[in-house]
C-alpha cells in the first residue's frame, strides 16, 4: 500500500467523517496539519482567540446536530480552549477538538508549547486520546467521531504529536460496518416492560407532567414528545437546555421550571402525582431544595446516561434508552392498547391542565413598564415579533440569558443554543458565527450583557472576516447583573464588583471592526433599531440602554423549594 | 459500609487516572487502590476499596463504568469473595527480641525476608483483620516500617 503523510491521512478521515467546516487558531505544533488543511475543500474559519474556535464548533454543532471540529496548536492554544471544551461536555455537545502536540522525543521535557493537554482535559471530555504510534492516528480520528456522536455525545479531544502529523503511513480503508468498541455499549433501546409501568403510570395519573431536557433535542425527539404530550393531554414545562423541545406557544407549555421558571411550571411540577424526565438529569437549578422538589410524583425517567438516574433524585421507573427510541415505544404501545381511549384520557387529566393554566393565567411571565425606559423583557419580545420567532438566538450567561429563555418562545429545537451546565460568559458570540456558518440564510443573534461580551468580543473580526451577519443584541446595563441582582436581593445591595463603570463605546467599538453599531436609549427606539438590524446584511451590534436595576423573576432563592418563589 | 471493587480496564497510558481522577474529582473515597495487569496483558484489573452509602456506591460504580477504558465492574463485597492484602513490616530485632519475633511470625504463616544486625523484615499476607493483628502484636517490640500493597479480591467460584 502506498503511504500518505500524517496531515494527509487526517484530512482525508475528516472528509470521510462529513466535515465541510472546522474552527481553529494555528501554532507551530499543527503548522504541518494547516497547510494540507487549506489544500482541500474544507473550509477552515480562523478565529481571534481558541476559546472562540471551540464555542463556534459547539455553536455549529448545536444548530445541525452534526459533530463540530476546532483545530487547535500546542501548550496555549490548546489550554485556551479548555472552557469551550468543558462548556461542551456540561451541555453533552459532540465536538472532536483536535490539538497539536510537541514531537513526541519531546514529550514531557517541558518542551516550548508544550502541556499535558489530556491530562487536563481528563475530567470535561467524553474522551480524549494522544496518538503514540502512526498506526493508531486513522483509527483513534475514526473512534473520536463515533465516540463524540453517539451515547451521551461529549467533546472528544485528540492530541497530536507534530512528527506523527508529519509522519508517513498507510490509509487503512474506512470498513462498511459501523465501529464496535468491547468497552462501549451506550444502551440504546428502552425496556419493553419498563415502557409499559411508564405508560400504564401516565394513564392513571391525576396530575402528570412532562419535564423535558436538552436530551430530547440532543436526540431529534420534539416530535415523539409532542405526539405523547398531545395525545395524553399532559402539561409540559422544560429545562433551559430543553426549550424548543416541546411548542413554547402550545396550551399545554409551561415554559421553563426551576430557578427563574415561570411560576406554572414550578408549582405544577410541586404539586404533580407523576413525573416524567425526558433527556434531563435534576440540575440542581432545576430542582431547588431537593425534599421539597415533587414531593408527591411518582417519578419516571428515561435517559441514555445510567448515571443520571438516582443521582440526585430517588427515581420509581427508570428507562435507560435513547428518549426518541423510548417515545416511540410508549407511542406506539399506546398504538396498541386497549386500554388507552384518547377521548377519555384527556377527559381525565383536563381539569389537571385546567388548574395549570389557572396558575399561568394568575402569575404569567411579566414585567412592569416604565415609561420610555427600555424593559429588557421587552426588547426580547420584540426580537421575537419581528423574527416570527424563527431566529436562531444564542446568549451569553447571566440575566441577558434568563431573559432571553424565559421571553422567546421557542417552537422549534436547536434554536436556542446556550451555555447551561458551564455557564460560560463568553459562549454567546462565537457560537452565534458558528450556528451562522451552518445556516448562512437564517437570523442569528446573540443576546448578550454588556460585561459577558466583552469575553468574546475579539469575535467579531471573525464574523467579519467569514461573512457571518450574526446580529449582537447588547442588554446594556452597566452592571454584571445577575450577580448585581443576588447582591440587591442577599447582601444588603452592597454591590461589590459588580459595577462596570467603563464600558466601551459599543456602536464605535462596531464601526472599529468594520461592523454596524446601533443603539437604543427608549422604548421607541427600540422596534426601529432592530428593523434596521435585520435589514443590514453586516454583523450588526445592537446597544440597548436597559432599565439598569431590573431582575430577572420569578426567582427560587437558592437553597429554597421551587415553590418559594420572588414573583415581580 | 466498605465496598471491594474489582474493576477490570484496558492497559493503556492515563487509563488509572481516569479512575483515580474519577474519585478525587467527585468526592469518592478511596481506602485502598492495587492495580496490575491480568493474564491477558491488554487488561489491568484494578481493585479498589471505597466506603460510602449504597447510593453513593451505586454511583461510583456507574460512573466507572462510563469511562471508556473501563471493561468491567464488579461490586465482589456484594457476594461471597476472598480479600488478600500483603505487608512488608521493618521491625527491630535486638538480642533479646530476636527469637520472639520469629515465634509470632511462624504463629501467622510469615517469612523473614530481610534481616540485619538490629532488624527483621517481614513479609505477611491475609485478610485485613489478619495484616492489623499482626501489627498489633509487633507494635510493643517495635515497628520501624510498614509497606502494605493494599487489598486485592475474587470473587469465589459457584459451589454447585
Amino acid at each position: 500500500m502506498s503511504k500518505i503523510k500524517g496531515s494527509q491521512a487526517i484530512i482525508k478521515c475528516l472528509q470521510e467523517e462529513g466535515v465541510e467546516l472546522l474552527f481553529g487558531y494555528p501554532g507551530g505544533a499543527v503548522i504541518e496539519l494547516y497547510d494540507e488543511l487549506c489544500k482541500s475543500s474544507i473550509r477552515h474559519i480562523l478565529v481571534r482567540h481558541e476559546q472562540g474556535a471551540v464555542h463556534a464548533a459547539d455553536g455549529f454543532a448545536r444548530a445541525t446536530g452534526k459533530v463540530g471540529v476546532a483545530l487547535l496548536t500546542s501548550g496555549p492554544g490548546a489550554t485556551n480552549g479548555v472552557t469551550g471544551i468543558a462548556t461542551a461536555y456540561c451541555d453533552s455537545i459532540p465536538l472532536v477538538v483536535l490539538t497539536g502536540q510537541v514531537p513526541r522525543a519531546l514529550i514531557g521535557n517541558d518542551a516550548f508549547q508544550e502541556v499535558d493537554i489530556v491530562g487536563i482535559t481528563r475530567p470535561c471530555t467524553k474522551h480524549n486520546y494522544l496518538v503514540n504510534d502512526p498506526e493508531d492516528l486513522v483509527p483513534v480520528l475514526r473512534e473520536a467521531f463515533y465516540l463524540a456522536a453517539s451515547g451521551r455525545p461529549g467533546p472528544v479531544l485528540v492530541d497530536l504529536p507534530k512528527d506523527i502529523i508529519a509522519s508517513m503511513i498507510a490509509y487503512p480503508p474506512k470498513k462498511k460496518e459501523p465501529i464496535k468498541m468491547q468497552t462501549y455499549q451506550p444502551h440504546t433501546d428502552p425496556h419493553p416492560g419498563q415502557v409499559e409501568k411508564a405508560c400504564r403510570v401516565c394513564l392513571k395519573a391525576k396530575r402528570p407532567v412532562l419535564y423535558v431536557g436538552g436530551g430530547v433535542i440532543l436526540s431529534n425527539s420534539n416530535q415523539e414528545l409532542t405526539q405523547l404530550a398531545r395525545r395524553l393531554n399532559i402539561p409540559v414545562t422544560m429545562t433551559l437546555m430543553g426549550l424548543g423541545g416541546f411548542p413554547g406557544t402550545d396550551p399545554l407549555s409551561l415554559g421553563m421550571l426551576g430557578m427563574h421558571g415561570s411560576y406554572a411550571a414550578n408549582m405544577s411540577v410541586a404539586k404533580s402525582d407523576v413525573l416524567i424526565a425526558v433527556g434531563s438529569r435534576f440540575d440542581d437549578r432545576v430542582t431547588g431544595r431537593l425534599d421539597a422538589f415533587a414531593p408527591q410524583a411518582k417519578i419516571i425517567h428515561i435517559d441514555i446516561d445510567p448515571t443520571s438516574i438516582s443521582k440526585n433524585v430517588v427515581v420509581d421507573i427508570p428507562i435507560v434508552a435513547d428518549c426518541k427510541l423510548a417515545l416511540q415505544a410508549m407511542n406506539s404501545w399506546l398504538d396498541k392498547c386497549d386500554e388507552y381511549n384518547p377521548q377519555e384520557v384527556a377527559e381525565h387529566h383536563q381539569p389537571w391542565v385546567e388548574q395549570v393554566q389557572e396558575w399561568n393565567a394568575k402569575h404569567p411571565l411579566a414585567y412592569m413598564e416604565d415609561g420610555e425606559i427600555i424593559k429588557p423583557q421587552f426588547v426580547i419580545e420584540t426580537l421575537h415579533k419581528l423574527t416570527g420567532g424563527n431566529a436562531i438566538i444564542t446568549t451569553e450567561v447571566g440575566q441577558n440569558q434568563m431573559w432571553a429563555a424565559q421571553f422567546y418562545k421557542f417552537n422549534h429545537p436547536r434554536r436556542l443554543l446556550t451555555s447551561g451546565g458551564l455557564g460560560t460568559m463568553g459562549y454567546g458570540l462565537p457560537a452565534a458565527i458558528g450556528a451562522q456558518m451552518a445556516f448562512p440564510e437564517a437570523t442569528v443573534i446573540d443576546v448578550a450583557g454588556d460585561g459577558s461580551i466583552q469575553m468574546n468580543i475579539q469575535e467579531l473580526a471573525t464574523a467579519r472576516e467569514c461573512g457571518a451577519p450574526v446580529k449582537i443584541a447588547i442588554l446594556n446595563n452597566r452592571y454584571l447583573g445577575m450577580v448585581r441582582q443576588w447582591q440587591e436581593l442577599f447582601y444588603n445591595r452592597h454591590y461589590a464588583s459588580t459595577v462596570m463603570e467603563v464600558t466601551p463605546d459599543f456602536v464605535a467599538l462596531a464601526q472599529a471592526y468594520g461592523a454596524v453599531g446601533l443603539r437604543a436609549k427608549t422604548k421607541a427606539e427600540v422596534e426601529p433599531v432592530i428593523r434596521e438590524a435585520l435589514a443590514t446584511k453586516n454583523v450588526v451590534i445592537m446597544d440597548f440602554s436597559i432599565h439598569r436595576e431590573e431582575g430577572v423573576f420569578p426567582m427560587v432563592p437558592a437553597g429554597k423549594a421551587t415553590t418559594e418563589m420572588l414573583l415581580v | 459500609m466498605k465496598h471491594t471493587l474489582s474493576v477490570l480496564l484496558r492497559n493503556r497510558p492515563g487509563a488509572l487516572s481516569r479512575v483515580t481522577g474519577l474519585f478525587s474529582g467527585r468526592c469518592f473515597n478511596i481506602e485502598s487502590l492495587c492495580v496490575a495487569e491480568t493474564f491477558d496483558p491488554q487488561v489491568s484489573c484494578l481493585t479498589v476499596v471505597t466506603e460510602g452509602e449504597a447510593s453513593i456506591i451505586e454511583q461510583v460504580t456507574k460512573q466507572l463504568h462510563k469511562l471508556i477504558d473501563v471493561i468491567k465492574v464488579n461490586d465482589v463485597s456484594e457476594g461471597d469473595f476472598v480479600e488478600r492484602e500483603m505487608a512488608l513490616i521493618r521491625v527491630k530485632a535486638e538480642a533479646a527480641t530476636r527469637a520472639e519475633v520469629l515465634r509470632i511470625i511462624d504463629i501467622f504463616r510469615g517469612k523473614v525476608v530481610d534481616v540485619s544486625p538490629t532488624s527483621y523484615a517481614l513479609e505477611i499476607t491475609g485478610s485485613e483483620s489478619k495484616i492489623k493483628a499482626v501489627i498489633d502484636i509487633l507494635r510493643p517490640i517495635g515497628i520501624k516500617e510498614i509497606v502494605r500493597t493494599g487489598k486485592i479480591a475474587m470473587l469465589r467460584a459457584p459451589k454447585k
